[in-house]
């Protein structure tokens, strides 16, 4: 029995060193390049389709963490990343003025587009985005928010303050999710309400859908609705750990000729999803 | 309702076709429980020894301490976790963030009451007479110590049962210290809730099977060491 025990002690060891070993090799944090993100990017696929892209050309390995825009940079402040792609203008200013991030550069961008049912029960269908908010707001039609402090999030509230100079909190019709844009789409289509959400996410919930949502885009098209998405490099000097140089690769060949073209070129039920606009 | 079919079929699509991510997902699974559990067992049983068969001061204090543990969220376990790991924590430099191994201590931690409180149940339980047995004919400290493991064995299987089962399902340290990455970290459980998020259910369910599949087969081989004890 003793050398029962011994052995079966032997052997949990044996296998412990084995699976310490076999789980690390590749995983270190230091082999890749660690890549904080929206869900936005990662849900649509777009990352899928240029990370191998990246990779080929540089030789560089990329793995990605999707969350929102807020935990995103949280990450990075974290040094816990080596490079994000994000999409909130003004807090990434911020971000950088505060420190934590290096060379923000414009790559490209979408719009985000108001959905909801067909009834449309809030009539809001062509209408500007203010008009939209305010009808919102006056039948209590239900909407659901993002609620997580993503770039999405951000965007939403925002344009509330501007247009109704308040932002709704407790009030029953109004459904913060805390989770990723389409989940948040769907929860809002289960309760047949309104979102407001990136089109790229859009196309691919249409697409999830096979090309006939149960909701669809009621506004679309206001100046006030553009979504700009930056790579952000993690400051080296306050993170010395951070693989700076393969960050800056990433950055520079998505904003390079080729890196724009392959944005430009991603595509879901033969829509474009992202505009690359580097340099602008 | 039509997901529910699909993702019965889908289950054995992803199985018998070989489907790449999934055969990833369950790989990570299957080595971080594995690192979690070995460590969580190696740790847990004499712990739960001592606790179960020594008298100390505290001792009840302790027990109390160990069931109250019983109940730790996986998220705030996640949270900790992340606090000491990450870059900034204190534990930084070992760059145990978003892999397997980094997982594989939350859930070590999450496993650890199970099989400390469950090993020192077994352990109590035992006939009192054993010891003065073992004892009277000569048996050293360590002789008691496995021949007692050895009598409480089938209590010992429970505990390893249990933890596993934990261990196996639990998604709040997945997700947080592991980050979800695709082809890296991405188990089944942070799998399912990603699916579920894209709205693809389907595959979330079929996710699932797979994961019940897993349990299924341990239980399977631990009944099989019960027979045989």
């Amino acid at each position: 029995m003793q050398n029962f025990v011994s052995g079966l002690i032997r052997k949990i060891t044996g296998v412990l060193f084995f699976l310490t070993f076999v789980s690390q090799p590749g995983y270190g944090a230091d082999q890749q390049l660690l890549l904080a993100t929206t869900t936005s990017t990662d849900n649509t696929g777009l990352l899928d389709y240029l990370v191998p892209q990246f990779t080929e050309k540089t030789g560089i390995q990329v793995k990605w963490v999707a969350t929102g825009t807020g935990k995103a940079l949280k990450l990075g402040e974290n040094c816990d990343a080596d490079v994000l792609m994000v999409h909130a203008p003004e807090a990434e200013k911020t971000y950088v003025e505060a420190g934590f991030g290096v060379n923000r550069r414009q790559i490209m961008y979408n719009d985000f587009v108001f959905i909801g049912p067909e009834s449309d029960p809030a009539k809001i269908k062509g209408r500007d985005v203010c008009a939209s908010l305010k009808a919102i707001m006056e039948k209590k039609a239900v909407f659901a928010s993002r609620g997580d402090n993503s770039g999405t999030n951000k965007k939403e509230i925002s344009l509330w303050t501007t247009c109704t100079e308040t932002v709704p909190e407790k009030q029953p019709w109004y459904l913060q999710t805390g989770q990723g844009m389409l989940a948040t789409i769907n929860m809002a289509a289960e309760r047949g309400g309104y979102t407001m959400t990136d089109r790229g996410t859009f196309i691919k919930y249409e697409a999830n859908h096979n090309g006939s949502p149960p909701l669809r885009i009621v506004v679309e098209g206001d100046d006030s609705l553009m979504n700009q998405y930056s790579v952000i490099e993690v400051n080296p000097a306050r993170c010395p750990k951070v693989q700076n140089e393969s960050a800056r690769s990433f950055g520079d060949w998505l904003v390079s000729a080729e890196g724009q073209k392959a944005i430009g070129s991603f595509r879901l039920l033969d829509k474009q999803l992202f505009t690359p606009n580097a340099g602008n | 309702m039509d997901f529910i079919v699909a993702g019965i079929v889908k289950a054995f699509q992803l199985l018998l076709q070989g489907d790449r991510e999934t055969y990833s997902a369950v790989l990570a699974t299957v080595q971080v429980s594995s690192l979690s559990m070995s460590v969580s067992l190696l740790i847990g049983i004499p712990l739960g020894y001592c606790l179960g068969y020594a008298d100390f001061p505290g001792r009840r204090s302790i027990r109390t301490v160990v069931d109250t543990m019983l109940s730790l969220p996986t998220v705030f376990i996640g949270l900790l976790v992340y606090a000491f790991i990450s870059n900034r924590g204190p534990l930084g430099e070992y760059g145990l963030l978003f892999t397997l191994s980094g997982i594989a201590v939350g859930q070590a931690i999450l496993a650890l009451p199970i099989v400390i409180a469950l090993t020192a149940t077994a352990v109590e339980s035992l006939d009192r007479p054993l010891r003065l047995t073992l004892l009277s004919l000569g048996a050293s400290g360590r002789q008691v110590f496995l021949t007692s493991i050895w009598e409480a064995r089938l209590g010992l299987l429970v505990a390893a049962v249990t933890a596993t089962g934990r261990v196996l399902t639990e998604v709040g340290i997945s997700m947080m210290v592991g980050g979800n990455i695709k082809w890296h970290t991405r188990t089944i459980t942070t799998a399912i809730a990603l699916e579920t998020n894209k709205g693809q259910f389907a595959t979330g369910i079929a996710l699932g099977l797979v994961l019940l599949a897993i349990a299924f087969a341990v239980n399977l081989s631990l009944s099989f060491l019960r027979r045989r004890a």
